[in-house]
């Protein structure tokens, strides 16, 4: 018990001001950082400050002063218990060539569970156009208005646009209202992953109806040009932002799967709590690679899709989508495993 | 069932409370939050017409780009570099916490900022605010998934005990052992209770004044007994007063802490130095 409490303060109160600094520091430096004497020095003072308290708990006129030490020992257990790396100590050319592909392959069942529900809904919609004209209309959204009408129209349309719109401005309005479209594209997209990911909160039902719809409406778009014999400016128009694009979407579905699963957690030990926490990092991760995905998408889209033949030949723009595409799966499937490995064998 | 606060025990054995935020308060920021973004869409809406003077086009991307930004980021980099706080949140003394007590993660923070999505379905929030109300600690889903909570940050006013008893005698203070004991037998919320019933006397109705002041006089007086000569004459809120008087001025204590003085040095924490 504390018999004299402005005595008890007078001793305690420089070892607490030391103590708050030392926090002060720590927060805004990487804990790294801290010399391993400041580290012992901090520990020290944490238990000190977290005996001052016990002690103060019972006493019934400090309130004041057992709000402060509550809320001195709280900041400082959580600097002092805190296990997770920080974000700060990962660096971004880091997170670029091995966070990112590590976090995806760490969750690639739950990537090739959105694939193949994209492919249902897409198989979906391909036969409900082939077996049913009227179902294009009844299909897509409003946003797809000048997908329903006929799609050769649509392709000659296209073609002749490109031309006319160069003819009359030399191309350089169409440019400055494609960066207006691009933006709109990124807002648009990136707003669909991060609902993918959301939905996941609804044990993942709300993120696997998205993927079948947005599948649903990709198979209606294609298969009518396939029908109609427009394949080549199908795969010309779609592959070179597409081959980005729909990746993108299906990561940020494969975030919403991981939270669901972690929701959901069959057959597994941890609290939801311990569960949630685990998978923080990675879902984060994996939204920032479909939103940095997206952005290249967006301008992909805007500034070389809507170019068709004779300005730009098909040929071209699918190569360019195939090389994407070669890229992407490339970087997903082998980046950040020569860094990995020396890590693995060290510790071994 | 919801809890009023977080309870965070230490490995070494000391506890600790985090007060959460309730609904209203959590709403009153949101709506301060709101118009804040409100105000800066309105001078971004200057920006953009400046630059509509130069190119229409380019203007457009930049305003859809920025209110998505303003949209994504407002919540995410506030929270972020003000460790768990927007403007709104600043103002009504909230901040958000790692549940456990642990340092704040940017992962935590973007995570319970992007799913805010789903806790706005169907409107208003509705979806969050059922999620806050029935989980255990306050939390929409955003919350949840991302393991933080949202608390308030006390006020850490002084409460002037001056104008309780204002300059007057104290009939109690001559009886320094029977003070020691109460100290000791009184809890701190008890101490608070009276506090604060004193404090806020003007907001109580005449009758029921008398009738709680008595009540929480009789609750002190079965813990500890003032001489007659102490207490005669004393109304129960006078009672109150010179009680929590001496419960609350412990620095102002001078004859007997001049002698307890004595034996605080074998009260000093016994800790080792490292």
């Amino acid at each position: 018990m504390i018999i004299d409490i402005p005595r008890f303060m007078e001793s305690e109160r420089p070892h607490w001001e030391e103590l708050e600094s030392l926090l002060r520091r720590m927060e805004r430096e990487r804990a790294e950082d801290l010399p391993f004497e400041d580290a012992q020095r901090f520990h020290y003072l944490y238990e000190r400050a977290s005996a001052d308290l016990a002690r103060i708990v019972t006493f019934s006129g400090e309130q004041e002063l057992r709000n402060y030490l509550e809320s001195l020992v709280a900041r400082a257990y959580g600097e002092m218990h805190e296990a997770r790396r920080t974000s700060r100590t990962t660096a971004l050319s880091h997170w670029i060539s091995s966070t990112i592909p590590q976090t995806f392959r760490r969750w690639s069942g739950a990537f090739w569970l959105t694939v193949v529900v994209t492919l249902f809904g897409a198989i979906f919609g391909g036969l409900a156009v082939a077996l049913d004209e009227e179902a294009k209309e009844a299909v897509l959204p409003g946003m797809f208005a000048n997908h329903l009408g006929d799609p050769r129209k649509r392709v000659a349309q296209e073609e002749g646009r490109g031309i006319g719109a160069q003819k009359k401005d030399g191309g350089k309005n169409s440019a400055t209202r494609m960066t207006a479209f691009s933006a709109m594209l990124m807002q648009n997209n990136i707003g669909v992953a991060i609902k993918s990911l959301a939905f996941g909160m609804t044990y993942g039902i709300g993120t696997l109806v998205l993927l079948f719809y947005n599948g649903v409406i990709l198979g209606v778009v294609a298969t009518d040009y396939v029908l109609a014999g427009e394949t080549t400016f199908l795969l010309g128009w779609l592959l070179p932002h597409g081959v980005i694009e729909i990746p993108a979407i299906l990561i940020g579905a494969q975030a919403g799967l991981v939270l669901a699963h972690a929701l959901i957690g069959w057959g597994r030990r941890e609290t939801l709590r311990e569960r949630l926490r685990a998978i923080v990092p990675d879902l984060c991760t994996l939204i920032a690679t479909a939103a940095l995905l997206l952005v290249w998408a967006g301008i992909i889209e805007a500034f070389f899709s809507q170019f068709h033949e004779p300005a730009l030949p098909y040929a071209i723009k699918i190569a360019f989508g195939i090389s994407e595409l070669i890229l992407l799966v490339g970087y997903l499937s082998l980046g950040g495993r020569a860094s990995r490995n020396p890590a693995v064998l060290k510790s071994a | 069932m919801r809890r009023l606060t977080l309870e965070i025990r230490t490995p070494e054995g000391v506890t600790f409370h985090q007060t959460l935020a309730g609904p209203m308060a959590r709403f009153l920021a949101w709506l301060i939050d709101f118009f804040v973004t409100l105000v800066v869409v309105y001078a971004l809406n200057i920006l953009v017409a400046v630059m509509q003077w130069l190119s229409p086009e380019v203007a457009q991307a930049f305003a859809i780009l920025l209110m998505f930004a303003l949209n994504i980021g407002y919540g995410m980099a506030l929270e972020w570099f003000w460790r768990g706080q927007t403007i709104g949140k600043r103002v009504m003394h909230l901040r958000v916490m790692d549940a456990e007590g642990m340092r704040l993660q940017f992962s935590q923070v973007a995570l319970r900022n992007l799913l805010r999505g789903v806790d706005l379905l169907p409107l208003a929030y509705a979806v969050g605010g059922f999620s806050a109300l029935v989980s255990p600690l306050g939390q929409r889903l955003g919350d949840l998934a991302a393991g933080t909570i949202v608390v308030r940050i006390p006020h850490t006013q002084q409460p002037d005990i001056d104008q309780l008893i204002a300059g007057r005698f104290n009939s109690m203070s001559g009886f320094p052992h029977i003070i020691a004991r109460l100290r000791h037998q009184t809890s701190p919320s008890e101490a608070t209770l009276a506090l604060q019933a004193l404090l806020r006397r003007e907001e109580l109705h005449e009758t029921e004044r008398i009738q709680l002041f008595a009540e929480i006089a009789d609750h002190f007086r079965t813990k500890a007994a003032f001489p007659q000569e102490a207490t005669e004459g004393l109304t129960d809120e006078q009672y109150l007063r010179n009680l929590v008087d001496v419960l609350f001025r412990t620095r102002s204590l001078t004859p007997s802490s001049k002698d307890s003085s004595r034996a605080a040095p074998s009260d000093e924490p016994q800790l080792s130095q490292p």
